[in-house]
């Protein structure tokens, strides 16, 4: 019975601290980033209101669900207005029940953003960020994906 | 396959001579930029009712009329939204926003998108100011109304005011383009399979 309650508890402790959306800045992500080593980060840049960004999230969940062994992580970084962490983000994350690490962007000045996180970028979202600091790779793209399209893009970055 | 489907400005580019259209405001009649006769200029700015960016700038592109139009730079709004993809934004929804809001400026329908496309206006919102000369209307500025979509920061860039400034200074705006995230147009469904 103890050990029951043991492994509940971790699972309940697990889903907790995975509900939280935190503030992200630029700086942070590229720290982030430069720390993962030979980690692939597979950056989405979505909202709660794009409609097609809410579409492609389950292939982003189910390639963060299949890649538990592997150096591949998944961060969906949200262009939501921080004032609506509480009230759209965080409901938003609990209802779909997301299981990837989900962050709100916290940048004041959107135009040099845009321009950081890839100069061809016309702001338009979704767009996906793929960024491994070890073996130099980094590409974007400002496009919907499909589950087998990311594996795809995975694949051609190796 | 990888990064083919990046997008270029479609449409307009700046120092392009804009078409003129003829369509219907929420007060019922039609508008053209030819009926501002008085007009140095405009600010053109493609919206719509429902999406939360051009929501958060309503307020603003109401503060860039009551500026500029007495200079002679009216703002003119443009819904781009179809109907059926976007309830929201039908023309009664229109109509209802505008006096909500009172909105001091001519709010149109471009029904089939055809301004839109022809503009290249790509998000919510987009903003194209233009200018009167002898050629036409050409393009002085494409993007975003300023760099602070929040509201959180006092010096923030504010790109369509300085654009506008500058054109009635008798000068080329310093910055001609800029980058915003906005909501996608809600394109009217083809019938037809493509």
């Amino acid at each position: 019975m103890k050990k029951y309650i043991v492994i509940f508890f971790l699972l309940f402790v697990f889903f907790e601290t995975k509900a939280q959306v935190k503030l992200l800045t630029l700086k942070e992500l590229d720290a982030r980033v430069a720390k993962g080593k030979d980690t692939t980060y597979v950056v989405n840049f979505w909202a709660t209101w794009c409609g097609p960004c809410v579409e492609e999230l389950p292939n982003f969940e189910k390639l963060q669900k299949d890649s538990m062994a592997t150096p591949i992580k998944v961060l969906l970084v949200s262009l939501d207005f921080k004032s609506k962490l509480q009230s759209q983000v965080i409901p938003f994350v609990s209802k779909n029940k997301l299981q990837s690490e989900v962050f709100v962007i916290n940048e004041p000045d959107q135009q040099a953003f845009i321009e950081k996180v890839d100069k061809k970028w016309s702001g338009a979202i979704p767009a996906t960020l793929f960024v491994n600091k070890d073996k130099n790779k980094r590409a974007f793209f400002e496009k919907e994906f499909t589950y087998q399209e990311l594996i795809t893009t995975l694949e051609n970055l190796k | 396959m990888l990064g083919i489907t990046a997008q270029a400005q479609t449409g307009y580019q700046v120092g392009d001579l804009t078409t003129d259209f003829n369509l219907k405001n929420v007060d019922g009649r039609k508008v053209s930029l030819a009926n501002y006769a008085d007009a140095k200029g405009y600010i053109v700015v493609f919206t719509c009712n429902t999406c939360p960016v051009a929501k958060a700038y309503q307020d603003r592109v109401e503060a860039l009329n009551k500026e500029f139009a007495p200079k002679g730079y009216p703002v003119i709004a443009i819904n781009t939204n179809d109907p059926v993809a976007s309830p929201g934004d039908s023309f009664e929804k229109m109509q209802e926003r505008a006096k909500e809001k009172s909105f001091s400026y001519a709010y149109l329908e471009d029904p089939d998108h055809i301004y839109t496309k022809k503009f290249g206006a790509a998000k919510t919102p987009h903003t194209f100011v233009l200018q009167k000369t002898a050629k036409g209307n050409e393009v002085a500025y494409i993007g975003a109304i300023d760099n602070d979509q929040q509201e959180e920061n006092e010096s923030r860039e504010v790109y369509v005011k300085n654009a506008v400034n500058s054109l009635l200074n008798g000068k080329k705006p310093s910055v001609t383009t800029t980058k915003a995230v906005g909501c996608s147009i809600k394109w009217k469904k083809q019938s037809t399979t493509k």
